[in-house]
């Protein structure tokens, strides 16, 4: 299994996206993780959560994060939303150190975090008016209009959260984040509580409106076939205490992909199996674990 | 052509008489059970008192004592000073009721909303606000009579510091239960205090303000009463149970005890329906 991810690396130097990113340094070094740690004090001392994270996203780079449970992939995204600082090491937008969240970083939450007093609208719009308080009133409805319509809620504005299913939350959810046109977009595991159709459905929403848009998306996942479908590459973690990048998986597939092409693609299924053994068997995760 | 004629009487009574047949047998066994709890009470009560067991007069007195059938017949009399009818008295206790109910409704929570967001503040006043919400309303008296000098805002005084410690406690507890999923979307987005208190905070708490409020209405209405019957000479229903006692007119304080509870009983489902109007509960 070795000789595979040499393989891999050696095939795809560039995504496709990469024509429009490589003009300027900045836009190669958007989002760079310099030898990031982060831990949290206990009673017993530091925990070390992460060590030694480096990572450079480029602008407009689509990157899943993969890895076991408690290996600190929502630390290390909470550290560009600005939730949390790290311990050692920088982790630079633009250049500049992340301080505190803002809403060039939007964050779509695992729990979808839609307020339930509120209509659909109003959820969008209040996002959209923290964000551009002296634009006027009408163009800030039409942007939430359009930005509903563009996930298909065109008809549920009016609905409070709890009036809807979860799909239909994560879409309001990925609106209201989109509304604000964030620099980078991040997002916790969020179709994990979805069912399987739904999920599918969602997963090329949210490619088809990244073609679009192109921001910089991170998102962090439990399923190998989301990541390489959607994903320009794939951050394999190692597993806690003291987590940090094991790999990074190049994803070669032209874009826009079809679900089914790509799965007939012979690359398909080594790139799976290459991260099924890097999960199941290199970084298996140890539930005996004292 | 015989057995037509009761029939058509039939269906054309059917509509109010299915309704209220529809009714009964929707609510029937919501209002038996009390009406029946209710009736029994007062048999027994009336049934101890005829036996000559105790002193107290049994509910039939009501209305066989002259004193009270004019009070229950007459509530809204006035002559003046000390001398009115029912109506008049617990309006006064309201009046007071309301004003230093109010009061603690706007510094509980308004404070409650202060130290809830200040983890600090919270940590320096706890001991506090747990030690002096532990002091009973009677034992305020004296205090803001000390304090005060009159009896009218020594009595709004004792409403108003029996009132606010619930709605200061659940105003603190309900802010601090915001979900983190909501304070860190206002973290994201940046948003103003005005928002983040219109949009998050008040939205979210108001189920614990209004619980707080909930307990702090029969609360303020108990400590009415005790605090009248110390303080003398005021219009208000507690102390006329003391007035009452001093001239050994059992059945009257009986009479303005069924008032007490059912003016209890009102402002309670009063709160309770301003929470469901403000703040429905989500399922």
């Amino acid at each position: 299994m070795q000789p595979t991810p040499i393989q891999v690396k050696a095939r795809q130097p560039e995504a496709p996206e990469l024509s429009h990113s490589s003009q300027s340094v900045s836009d190669q070094n958007f989002l760079v993780f310099d030898q990031v740690s982060k831990g949290f004090p206990t009673s017993k001392g530091i925990y070390p959560v992460l060590e030694n994270v480096n990572l450079t996203v480029r602008q407009g780079e689509f990157v899943c994060l993969i890895g076991h449970s408690g290996c600190g992939k929502s630390t290390l995204l909470s550290l560009v939303s600005g939730f949390q600082q790290a311990t050692g090491g920088s982790v630079t937008l633009k250049g500049e150190p992340i301080l505190k969240p803002g809403p060039d970083r939007m964050v779509v939450f695992q729990s979808y975090a839609l307020l339930p007093w509120r209509t659909v609208f109003e959820n969008v719009y209040l996002a959209v008016k923290s964000v551009w308080p002296s634009k006027p009133e009408a163009q800030k409805r039409a942007i939430v209009r359009e930005h509903l319509a563009m996930v298909g809620l065109t008809e549920a504005a009016d609905k409070k959260p709890d009036q809807i299913s979860g799909g239909m939350r994560q879409r309001v959810s990925i609106a209201r984040a989109l509304a604000i046109r964030p620099e980078v977009l991040i997002l916790d595991e969020p179709f994990g509580a979805l069912d399987a159709i739904t999920k599918e459905e969602l997963q090329e929403e949210l490619l088809k409106i990244w073609s679009d848009h192109r921001c910089t998306v991170l998102m962090i996942t439990h399923d190998i076939d989301e990541a390489l479908f959607l994903a320009d590459r794939l951050v394999m973690m190692t597993n806690g205490p003291a987590a940090s990048i094991g790999e990074v998986m190049n994803i070669p597939f032209e874009r826009p992909r079809d679900r089914d092409q790509i799965m007939e693609d012979p690359q398909y299924y080594r790139l799976r199996n290459h991260a099924l053994d890097f999960l199941y068997n290199r970084f298996a995760h140890d539930d005996d674990a004292p | 052509m015989v057995t037509q004629a009761p029939s058509r009487t039939q269906t054309r009574s059917n509509p109010v008489i299915s309704s209220i047949q529809q009714f009964w047998q929707k609510r029937g066994g919501d209002i038996i059970p009390p009406v029946i709890g209710i009736a029994t009470f007062l048999t027994l009560w009336q049934l101890i008192s005829w036996s000559g067991i105790t002193r107290l007069p049994g509910p039939l007195s009501l209305w066989t004592d002259t004193r009270t059938r004019e009070l229950m017949l007459y509530p809204f009399y006035d002559l003046g000073g000390l001398n009115k009818g029912l109506f008049w008295q617990t309006l006064a206790s309201l009046g007071r009721v309301a004003q230093g109910y109010t009061a603690a409704a706007v510094v509980g929570i308004s404070v409650g909303v202060f130290v809830g967001t200040n983890p600090w503040f919270n940590k320096a006043t706890y001991p506090i606000f747990q030690f002096l919400r532990m002091v009973a309303p009677l034992a305020w008296v004296p205090i803001a009579l000390v304090a005060l000098q009159q009896n009218q805002p020594a009595a709004i005084f004792v409403i108003f510091i029996t009132a606010v410690w619930p709605i200061l406690i659940n105003t603190i507890e309900g802010v601090q239960q915001i979900p983190e999923d909501y304070n860190n979307v206002a973290k994201v987005l940046q948003l103003s205090r005005k928002d983040y208190y219109l949009n998050i905070l008040f939205p979210s708490a108001l189920p614990y303000i209004f619980t707080g409020l909930r307990i702090a209405i029969g609360l303020a209405w108990l400590a009415i009463i005790a605090a009248e019957i110390v303080m003398s000479g005021i219009v208000g229903i507690g102390f006329f149970i003391w007035d009452a006692y001093q001239q050994n007119y059992i059945s009257e304080i009986i009479l303005a005890v069924f008032y007490i509870g059912l003016v209890g009983l009102l402002l309670d489902r009063l709160i309770a329906f301003l929470q469901m109007k403000i703040a429905p509960t989500r399922n």
